[in-house]
């Protein structure tokens, strides 16, 4: 049995894209994705900038997780989803103050953060946005 | 005390986690007489963390909240401290994970940031520190922020409150404020009331010494010597917010002090929600700065183990009507909840442990 260990260095260049939903934007085209890539998958453009994305959407289809991979034992089970910004750009990600029976598409949904996952009681945490329904 | 510049509260936050346990529940699972032994304290129930919170992600959420009804930009806060005695990190700012989740000083991040621990009165200690920076101009902005995840022990008396919350406060420039703070008084001493020592999961009290040379103590000469430098007597607030470990203590702390209960009731919210330690009385507050008028005058005394008190004089201004309803308020965090029986709650608490490899702490 191993023990699961977040990869500090990844985590820490990922800081943006995980705590305030980073994406990126082509000056070219103006299409705007999750996360950032380097070229733009509508035309091609390599001029992308980062930008903030909106932190409101809502739920476009899901699925839930029962068999999880190590380290999500905990939070079992959950649902990943796939979430239809206000801007409409698409970001996949976890749910959470949801139980499996309350979720449907269309819910609209906010972005917050959550831990996703901790590295055994002496390892680092790792912190994330996730997406909880709004009343 | 009193700044060299006026200060005042820009902006304020709060944050609840919606699960709730009742006392009834956790009297049920230790095999205890509810009547007997719990209802007492006056707390019907309190909240609890879902799986995936913890101290740093509850003063994410006030921060936010607090930064939203300030409408400061975060590039203009230039400290930024958590009060807190449940860390998720023994070593490691929870400041900077919300300086960097909030951008607070910006995309250079020029901004103080730093824990602070004093066991209820971590909070208010951060809010006194921030207004001796914003006071004597080495800032505008500054965010205080009180949060915690209480643990009390599996069965201890102090599982019928410990609960998680927090509360968080924007503090700048008298112009910009919703209220201004006029003035305050912090007073210590050594009281071994309540400690949790470096390695150890959940605190130790002293049964029999919370009360008298501890709380009523520390809240009672804080206030009486804040009330002395104003020159105001009891009758010259509108609302009286204290530290709540129970339901019972801050009702009793101002009957003393000559206070009525019409004064305490709109800031009383350990009853609803439990003892949410460092944020407690500025959860309190808060809630009172969610109902307050121009014009009104609050008095504020927390209370931390160990011991000690932070009082203050806040007089609210006309601003407070502005941007009341931005967020929400902390009466809508006390009715969204969802109770949990004693198993969710072990869950959530970490109190189950899975065998090792698997799962987390
Ligand atoms: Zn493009």
């Amino acid at each position: 049995m191993w023990a699961y260990r977040l990869n500090i260095p990844s985590h820490w260049r990922l800081l943006s894209e995980r705590y305030r939903l980073a994406g990126g934007y082509c000056e070219n085209c103006g299409h705007k994705m999750f996360p950032k890539q380097k070229i733009c998958p509508k035309c091609g453009s390599e001029k992308i900038k980062p930008v903030e994305l909106p932190r409101r959407g809502k739920v476009i289809t899901y699925t839930i997780v029962q068999t999880p991979p190590r380290g999500f034992e905990y939070y079992t089970p959950y649902i990943l989803a796939i979430i239809e910004l206000e801007d409409g750009t698409r970001v996949f990600g976890q749910l959470t103050d949801i139980e499996p029976s309350e979720i449907q598409e269309g819910m609209e949904v906010e972005m917050t953060i959550r831990k996703v996952r901790v590295s055994g009681e002496s390892g680092a945490i790792a912190y994330a946005y996730k997406f909880r329904p709004l009343e | 005390m009193r700044p060299n510049r006026s200060v005042g509260i820009v902006g304020w936050g709060a944050y609840v986690p919606k699960y709730r346990i009742t006392s009834k529940e956790l009297a049920r699972a230790w095999g205890k007489d509810w009547k007997k032994y719990a209802a007492r304290i006056l707390v019907e129930e309190k909240s609890v963390p879902g799986i995936d919170e913890d101290t740093f992600t509850i003063a994410y959420e006030a921060a936010k909240n607090a930064i939203r009804r300030a409408r400061v930009d975060p590039s203009e806060i230039k400290a930024v401290f958590v009060g807190t005695e449940s860390k998720p990190y023994a070593v490691k700012p929870t400041a900077t994970m919300l300086a960097e989740a909030l951008m607070i000083g910006g995309e250079e991040r020029l901004t103080l940031g730093a824990d602070f621990e004093f066991a209820c009165k971590a909070g208010s200690e951060a809010m006194q520190a921030v207004i001796g920076l914003v006071g004597s101009r080495m800032i505008d902005y500054g965010l205080a922020v009180g949060a915690d995840t209480a643990q009390g022990a599996p069965g201890d008396a102090l599982e019928y409150t410990a609960s998680a919350g927090g509360a968080a406060f924007v503090i700048g420039t008298e112009d910009k404020s919703v209220a201004r703070i006029v003035g305050t008084c912090s007073y210590v001493t050594d009281t071994p009331d309540f400690w949790r020592r470096q390695l150890a999961k959940y605190p130790s009290h002293t049964s029999g010494f919370t009360g008298k040379p501890a709380y009523f103590t520390h809240i009672i000469n804080a206030s009486k010597k804040l009330m002395e430098e104003m020159g105001t007597s009891p009758k010259d607030y509108d609302y009286v917010v204290f530290h709540q470990p129970n339901g019972k203590f801050p009702l009793k702390v101002a009957k003393m002090l000559g206070f009525t209960e019409e004064q305490v009731k709109p800031g009383l919210i350990t009853p609803f929600i439990g003892n949410t330690y460092s944020a407690s009385s500025m959860i309190g507050l808060a809630a009172v700065l969610d109902i307050a008028k121009p014009g009104e005058t609050i008095l504020v005394t927390s209370f931390g183990s160990g011991a000690g008190s932070d009082s203050f004089h806040i007089e609210v201004s006309d601003r407070i009507e502005e941007v009341r309803n931005c967020v929400p308020r902390v009466i809508d965090f006390i009715k969204k909840k969802v109770y949990v029986d004693y198993a969710i709650y072990s869950r959530n608490r970490r109190m189950i442990i899975m065998p090792a490899g698997i799962g987390d702490y």
